[in-house]
């Protein structure tokens, strides 16, 4: 244990206990500010485009306005303690993104995405109050490690068994819904990880054979999670999606790093990532591209053959400038494929600009934020690392996707959370937010000395 | 762990504000070279997102703009294409622009700074001004008159207001219409091919950038250095030239068309064109006159705009006593554009002041405030007053009873020179019959046109090419559209 448990410790045991405001009013406050925010954004795409407001604006509303509610009222009467923040955030994301791809689909008129966004939009909300209904206590999950993990390993084998889509094994087609089973099995194997890590920290940390300044732990300890993890990894190679890849990488290592605080884990992780960042670069022609045109962007333009989506991007980018072209106005249109799902944070960059694009990274940051925060008031080492572990794919997954398509890093092909258009990516998005909505209930009830629930 | 997880957050805030200083190296830094990237389209897309600005003749516009409502969604339309083609140019999507479409494109496309209401309104606002309107000095009856006057030959026509410089008539045959070219679509294509191959040369403005050898036409000038230089001193005084007249230094002998050019005056030389005389004239003015006297008319001159470039016309200076010979009568290296002889008729006729053409009246706003007036361009003197006066006479003599009788307008004073240039190897090519005049109103205290016309027909049959039978009557109908009241 740390410094800072052992003063938050004694402090737990002398001071009488603190009773914390739920701030539900607050969250129903702010949720009513993201209908508002989402419902303006549509009209707003509405009056540029067609210089009207659209027909459904007001059903828009009041669909996305009662969706939030009923989501509020399952936190209010299960989580009252919840963290405020969580539910609106998603609320305002999920929205926006809404809105982003009624946009885009205003270019696109025999290809429109937001209708079925908006019918997974409504099943991961429903998810969502699902979870804060059946789970009343998130350490129940922490007894069903091994149906976790099988279940992740079936959802990620399954689409090998489908045809490639876009070059990608990832996906699977279901009455004429593509599901990215992938996308479940990252909250999955979260648990997993979590309560196989909180179970055998202790032994990772302190047995087994000592090669160099690193001490090693057991074979037995470490066996199944190394396993586990080469197979989802080796899983998601084959299926090419190295975006996802990379994402349980980094969940892995993080909560690796939090559990064992061995910053020697760090050191191997990130050996690890380059020798196989190296090895993938030099066999995988895909990948090698992909790094090629992180390097060189506007190679293609110089070759003669046309800006690449990369290029159309940092374009969209540039266009917005600091306060961007206002929504409906700009042409990230020109990017072409996958502009409402990998590229739709241009569309945000090029219509919002610069300001628009860092509150989107800031409501992002708040939302891991407020996850590592309910990590840090848990008691139980299980609900930690589930509360890292989740806030930390959100995080790595923002930063994976954000920065390739603003050429900070080699483009991987993966979803914005809430704003990008893909149905298993939204659901799965709202089952983390129900699960952080839980952990951070447990923690500030806990923090404020019991009460119901 | 608590301690962990706080590195573990601690990443993540690195992870973000890498996110956020690399989102503003991509939106504010690296921005403008993104925005000038020539495969970026948005700067395409914003220039044919409103309709463009109209060329107004008369103020009437001859152009348009069509909502295509593609993706490039305005497109150029023509009304009249041929027949204002060498004064619009085309404007494009894929072949971008020409003429006055291309050297007024900032204010016809918006893009004008001068156009927005306030500095740095649009770039604050995110906005294009609506393209404003180029108003010509075109004459619309007179552009209609040359070009109806050539239709179906091969020539050009350039007429000026001696008075202002105003460019009132440019045609140029054969034309096209640029309405073809303003898609980007396969019309456009095609067209463009087509226009290209062509070896008529329909996309070539021959007012402005074509030049020929202006021929007899070039006598005006002779005349006017001879005059200038002291050379001859009194119009009828016979000039004591030989015919056949041997070049110097050669054994070359130049004859005449017609009868009685030995030991002519200078009036009766104009009024026959007698090539013996010129050239003698020339020789006796030497060349530093010559080309002295010929700059000042505009020669040699690579730098008039009218907005557009104007080809330069040649008078070449380092030349031997007989190639100044033929240079004098237009021959040679001796080239002109239409344009230029409408210039030097121009220079006669307003007393030896030379005004530079120019073809923009004003450009407004489109709600119709002025941007910037065309008027006023500088003058200078091409002659002295004495020397533009008895030019006037000369070439009133050519009209009255000489080979330009058939320009003569009843009721009006008009003075012209004819021309037919040889060209081509061993002079073999179709002979270009030109006339070059100017026409006063009796009312009027100085001409108030003038005006060059040039034909090429190969079509035609040598023998009647001739300035005074082609040419000459093109140039009256124009004269007379513009004096008709």
């Amino acid at each position: 244990m740390s410094k800072a448990g052992i003063t938050l410790a004694t402090a737990e045991t002398s001071a009488p206990p603190v009773r914390l405001p739920r701030r539900r009013g607050i969250e129903l406050a702010l949720i009513l500010l993201a209908v508002l925010l989402s419902v303006y954004g549509y009209c707003a795409v509405g009056l540029a485009k067609n210089g009207s407001v659209p027909p459904g604006a007001a059903g828009y509303g009041a669909g996305l306005g009662v969706l939030a509610l009923v989501a509020h009222l399952a936190v209010r009467f299960r989580a009252p303690w919840a963290d405020p923040l969580l539910l609106p955030i998603a609320v305002l994301l999920n929205g926006l993104g809404l809105v982003l791809i009624y946009r885009l689909d205003l270019e696109t008129p025999h290809n429109r995405a937001a209708p079925t966004q908006l019918v997974w939009s409504t099943l991961g909300v429903a998810l969502f109050i699902v979870v804060i209904l059946v789970l009343r206590d998130h350490r129940v999950l922490q007894r069903c490690t091994r149906l976790c993990v099988t279940a992740a390993l079936i959802l990620l084998t399954v689409p090998i068994l489908f045809p490639a889509v876009n070059g990608a094994r990832i996906w699977i087609r279901v009455a004429g819904f593509s599901i990215q089973p992938g996308e479940f099995a990252k909250v999955l194997l979260a648990v997993f990880f979590a309560a196989y890590l909180a179970e055998n920290r202790k032994a990772l940390t302190y047995s087994g054979r000592r090669v160099w300044r690193l001490q090693l732990p057991t074979g037995r300890v470490l066996g199944p999670i190394v396993a586990v993890w080469l197979v989802s990894v080796g899983v998601l190679a084959l299926e090419r999606d190295l975006g996802t890849s990379l994402l349980f990488f980094g969940l892995f290592v993080v909560l690796l790093y939090v559990a064992t605080g061995k910053a020697g884990w760090i050191a191997v992780g990130l050996l690890l990532a380059s020798l196989g960042a190296v090895a993938v670069g030099r066999l995988e022609p895909h990948v090698h591209g992909r790094i090629e045109t992180w390097l060189h962007p506007f190679a293609s333009i110089e070759a003669g053959e046309g800006p690449n989506q990369l290029a159309q991007s940092l374009f969209a980018f540039a266009e917005g400038g600091l306060l961007g072209t206002g929504l409906g106005l700009g042409h990230s249109v020109l990017i072409g494929f996958a502009v409402k799902s990998d590229f739709i944070l241009a569309t945000a960059g090029e219509e919002l600009g610069l300001a628009g694009l860092c509150a989107i990274f800031l409501l992002y940051g708040l939302l891991v934020d407020r996850g590592y925060r309910a990590g840090l008031a848990l008691r139980d080492p299980f609900g930690q690392l589930l509360a890292v572990g989740l806030s930390s794919i959100v995080a790595l997954q923002v930063f994976v996707i954000a920065g390739g398509v603003t050429g900070l890093i080699p483009l991987t092909g993966m979803a914005m959370p809430f704003l990008a258009q893909g149905g298993s990516s939204v659901v799965t998005n709202w089952a983390i937010v129900a699960l952080l909505v839980r952990l951070s209930h447990s923690a500030r009830r806990r923090t404020s000395g019991g009460g119901r629930g | 762990m608590t301690r962990y997880i706080r590195h573990a957050a601690a990443f993540c805030a690195l992870l973000l504000v890498a996110l956020l200083v690399n989102a503003a190296r991509v939106q504010l830094l690296r921005a403008e070279s993104y925005r000038d990237n020539p495969a970026n389209r948005r700067d395409t897309i914003a220039r044919y997102h409103q309709p463009r600005g109209d060329i107004l003749v008369a103020g009437r516009p001859v152009t348009g703009s069509r909502d295509t409502e593609e993706h490039l969604r305005y497109e150029r339309t023509y009304r009249d294409g041929p027949l204002y083609a060498p004064v619009t140019g085309f404007a494009s999507q894929e072949y971008g622009t020409t003429l006055l479409e291309h050297t007024e494109d900032a204010v016809l496309s918006g893009t004008d700074p001068v156009l927005a209401p306030l500095p740095l309104w649009n770039e604050f606002t995110r906005s294009r001004s609506a393209g404003g309107d180029v108003e010509t000095t075109i004459h619309p009856a007179a552009q209609r008159a040359a070009y109806e006057g050539l239709r179906s030959r091969k020539g050009a026509v350039a007429a000026v207001e001696p008075a202002t410089g105003r460019v009132l008539a440019l045609v140029s045959l054969p034309s096209y219409d640029p309405e073809l070219l303003s898609g980007n679509g396969e019309t456009a294509r095609t067209a463009w091919q087509r226009l290209n191959a062509d070896p008529d040369k329909p996309l070539l403005n021959r007012a402005v950038r074509q030049t020929y050898p202006p021929g007899s036409t070039f006598k005006v000038v002779t005349a006017a250095a001879a005059l200038e230089a002291g050379v001859v001193r009194d119009l009828d005084e016979p000039a004591g030239s030989p015919d056949p007249y041997v070049l110097p230094g050669t054994t070359t002998r130049l004859t005449n068309g017609t009868p009685g050019c030995e030991d002519a005056s200078l009036r009766e030389a104009f009024t026959l064109s007698c090539n013996t005389v010129f050239a003698e004239l020339g020789v006796r003015t030497g060349v530093r006159d010559m080309a002295a006297t010929a700059r000042a008319f505009g020669f040699n001159d690579e730098d008039l705009r009218i907005p557009f470039p104007v080809a330069r016309s040649t008078f070449d200076t380092t030349v031997d006593r007989a190639q100044l010979a033929l240079a004098s009568i237009g021959q040679y290296n001796t080239r002109a554009t239409p344009l230029q002889m409408a210039m030097v008729a121009a220079a006669v006729a307003s007393g030896g002041q030379l005004r530079e053409p120019y073809l923009v009246e004003r450009t407004t706003r489109a709600n119709g405030g002025t941007v910037s007036s065309g008027g006023s361009r500088p003058v200078r003197r091409a002659m002295q007053p004495g020397t533009a006066l008895r030019l006037q006479q000369l070439m009133r003599g050519v009209v009255e009873k000489g080979t330009g009788e058939r320009a003569a307008i009843p009721g009006a004073v008009v003075g012209g020179k004819t021309g037919t240039a040889q060209h081509g190897l061993g002079n073999s090519g179709t002979p270009y019959a030109w006339f070059v005049g100017w026409a006063q109103d009796r009312n009027d205290i100085q001409p108030r046109v003038a005006v060059a016309v040039v034909v090429e027909d190969a079509a035609a049959n040598r023998r009647e090419i001739s300035g005074g039978g082609t040419a000459a009557p093109i140039a009256r109908s124009v004269m007379e559209a513009v004096l008709d009241p």
